[in-house]
């Protein structure tokens, strides 16, 4: 359904693949379509199985069951070596006792290449990641983001059909992360070849994926571009994973026309859109953002807690009548009142922004 | 507008408050912190001192010292005397004592052994030896400790054990069991023969073969260890990173594994090859009258002949030997480093 028409040759296929480390299952019958030419991210905290998965792709683990396939290409039983796919490690992995020009020069021998266009894919590779006039520096007197970018041209240097990135920014401080994000997006675009980015920071999955695989103890629990997982996320892991969600246990109502539910909470009834048998519990998550606070108005009572500026919003706590918390942030109004601590405020919950996830 | 307004003072208050008396009280400790600091420095100096100069005055007493004496004996002659050489300084024979005693020493015991072919061949022949046994032990220790670094978590700390535990046993008694292995009746021979290899019993031991195997035997430790200590260190992450790049197993090892791991290897050839030079117990025990090596000619020297100067001057000798191979390492480290220095301008 994702297979792109324009790169099948880079279309990577998982089916039900799995893999146990004694008794604990790694990853758990994970099935996955990649489009040829996709930046795709797989999301989840640290032990979720989000690296053995990438492992499993590269060579260095080998799956207990399942297949994978790039193209016609049947990967699983291909040792690293032999894989038309590299990967850029955590670590980097540089080789220490070598220069730029021979880390990047590593993977180029048994490709067929002479000394002459050998030399040019270097001196091509130095210039995609601007590290021009380095080549014969030792990876020691590099900086962090200068790394960072060795290891990116050398997992690229054999034109791999996917490029699989362990943390590729995990090293990096704040401030360079957000360039190099941008970076490695343009690269992306420009050699066109499949990334594949394993990530623990949903932040960084958003700005860079096409489209983002999160992952729940050894299960791709939900596939889908960034802003359908924040708006429509499947659970509330997902719900929780990507941004600040305000989660509300509730009971589910009959279906009314429109699509739109009416749920039974501790807050009263709220009108939420998703599906689900009557009756049923679930939760209700609702995004801060989405929120409306005001003195006045129509929605839930409450009293406003806390309001906290944050320059371009400012961020709202309201104590609810049976003592839970709501969290809201809104944009600066440009003029006009703003509720003060300790007031009675309205909490508007907008049908369209308040979603039914099973309990 | 206003909730912000009214919310903002009290926050200002709030820290304010609490950080005023503590910037006046900061300042009284950051004072007395400044002086006991300076007492604290001092014994830092003098703990200092001590930590860098314990083994300095260690190596004075117990090599220099040791090794002043035994040139000060290379260059006196044999008496029949106790103790076995003269000159012997006289402590109250003044300085006309102490002219007398330089007068009296020589260079005769150097030029004998430049003379005799003896100490030549045996010298060479204990380089001869010691090389070889520490190129089959880079041979079977990179293996071994490269085995020993891959293995699981949980069996690398049994497998150094396991390199480890001959030293429970005493060195000597160790050699002596090869000759039960070796000798032409013993374990070896019977089993080569039942299988049918051979017809007659191999003459191993008393032969060289006898000392390159009791050698090996003897300092495969010496080796495993030092490698297997930067084996282990280097991130698996390397070769995972070589395989990736289309490396085979062999290939990766060569150009990833190998290269970082020289130090270890230098190391543990060093560590054999000194020793080995001058080694007795395993010559004497393994190699037969025939073999000849510096330990053997040296302690003959001293015991049989009873010629302390003499037996000094091949100590001597046999100490220039092996230092020879330390400063070349020394220098190949300097000139490696220097290189990674120059490959960063």
């Amino acid at each position: 359904m994702h297979a792109s028409t324009s790169h099948p040759e880079q279309r990577l296929r998982l089916e039900r693949v799995t893999k146990r480390f004694g008794t604990h299952t790694a990853v758990d019958a994970v099935s996955l379509d990649l489009a040829g030419g996709e930046f795709f991210c797989l999301l989840g905290p640290s032990g979720c199985g989000k690296s053995t998965l990438l492992r499993m792709v590269a060579g260095f683990e080998t799956p207990d069951s399942g297949a994978i396939r790039l193209g016609e290409t049947d990967l699983t039983a291909l040792p690293p070596h032999r894989r038309p796919v590299n990967m850029m490690f955590q670590s980097y992995a540089l080789f220490p006792h070598m220069s730029v020009a021979a880390n990047l020069a590593y993977g180029l021998k048994g490709l067929g290449l002479s000394r002459v266009q050998s030399a040019e894919r270097v001196r091509a590779l130095l210039r995609l990641v601007r590290l021009e006039g380095f080549e014969a520096r030792r990876p020691e007197k590099l900086s962090g983001g200068q790394r960072q970018r060795v290891a990116l041209a050398r997992a690229l240097a054999r034109e791999p059909r996917l490029l699989l990135l362990d943390e590729p920014l995990g090293a990096l401080d704040r401030a360079l992360r957000e360039e190099t994000q941008g970076e490695l997006r343009a690269i992306q675009r420009r050699l066109g070849t499949s990334f594949v980015v394993v990530t623990h920071d949903a932040e960084e999955a958003m700005a860079l994926a096409d489209r983002i695989g999160v992952m729940e103890r050894g299960r791709l629990v939900q596939v889908g571009p960034a802003r359908e997982l924040y708006e429509r996320p499947a659970s509330r892991y997902v719900a929780g994973l990507l941004g600040d969600v305000n989660l509300i246990d509730g009971r589910l109502g009959r279906p009314e026309p429109g699509g739109i539910r009416s749920v039974e909470t501790a807050l009263g009834f709220l009108r939420a859109s998703g599906e689900g048998e009557a009756g049923n519990p679930v939760v209700v998550a609702i995004r801060p953002e989405r929120l409306v606070v005001s003195g006045e108005g129509a929605g839930l009572q409450g009293r406003l807690t806390e309001a906290t500026f944050l320059g371009d919003r400012i961020r709202y706590r309201v104590e609810m009548a049976n003592g839970s918390t709501l969290r809201a942030s809104a944009a600066l109004p440009a003029a006009g009142p703003v509720p003060s601590v300790g007031e009675t405020v309205a909490v508007a919950v907008p049908a369209d922004a308040a979603r039914i996830l099973p309990a | 507008m206003s909730g912000l307004s009214q919310q903002a003072p009290p926050t200002g208050d709030d820290r304010s408050s609490p950080v005023a008396p503590a910037h006046g009280g900061r300042r009284t400790s950051a004072e007395r912190m400044e002086a006991g600091h300076r007492s604290a420095s001092m014994q830092v100096k003098v703990s200092r001192g001590l930590v860098r100069g314990l083994p300095l005055v260690w190596l004075a007493l117990f090599f220099l010292v040791p090794f002043a004496v035994t040139l000060k004996i290379s260059f006196s002659s044999p008496a029949t005397a106790q103790p076995p050489y003269l000159p012997v300084l006289e402590w109250d024979g003044g300085l006309e004592g102490w002219r007398e005693f330089f007068e009296a020493l020589d260079f005769q015991n150097y030029q004998m052994i430049a003379a005799d072919a003896l100490y030549r061949d045996a010298a060479l022949s204990s380089l001869g030896y010691a090389a070889l046994a520490t190129a089959i032990l880079v041979l079977i220790g990179t293996p071994t400790a490269y085995a020993m670094a891959r293995a699981s978590a949980r069996w690398q700390p049994i497998l150094v054990a396991l390199v480890i535990v001959p030293f429970w046993t005493s060195f000597l008694i160790r050699v002596y069991a090869w000759i039960a292995i070796l000798k032409p009746e013993g374990l070896l021979n019977a089993a080569l023969m039942k299988l049918g290899l051979i017809a007659a019993p191999l003459p191993i031991l008393d032969s060289p073969f006898g000392v390159l195997i009791g050698l090996t035997y003897a300092y495969l430790p010496f080796m495993v260890l030092p490698l297997y200590a930067v084996m282990s260190r280097l991130d698996p992450a390397l070769t995972e990173a070589a395989a990736d790049l289309g490396a085979a197993r062999a290939r990766a090892f060569f150009t990833i594994t190998l290269p970082l791991s020289l130090p270890g290897l230098a190391a543990g050839a060093l560590l054999c090859f000194i020793p080995m030079v001058g080694e007795f117990i395993i010559p004497d025990l393994l190699g037969g009258s025939e073999t000849l090596m510096l330990g053997r000619v040296l302690w003959s020297e001293f015991f049989s002949n009873r010629d302390w100067p003499l037996a000094s001057a091949v100590a001597v000798l046999l100490l220039i030997l092996v230092v020879g191979p330390v400063v070349l390492f020394r220098e190949a480290e300097l000139r490696r480093e220097e290189a990674a220095e120059g490959g960063g301008r």
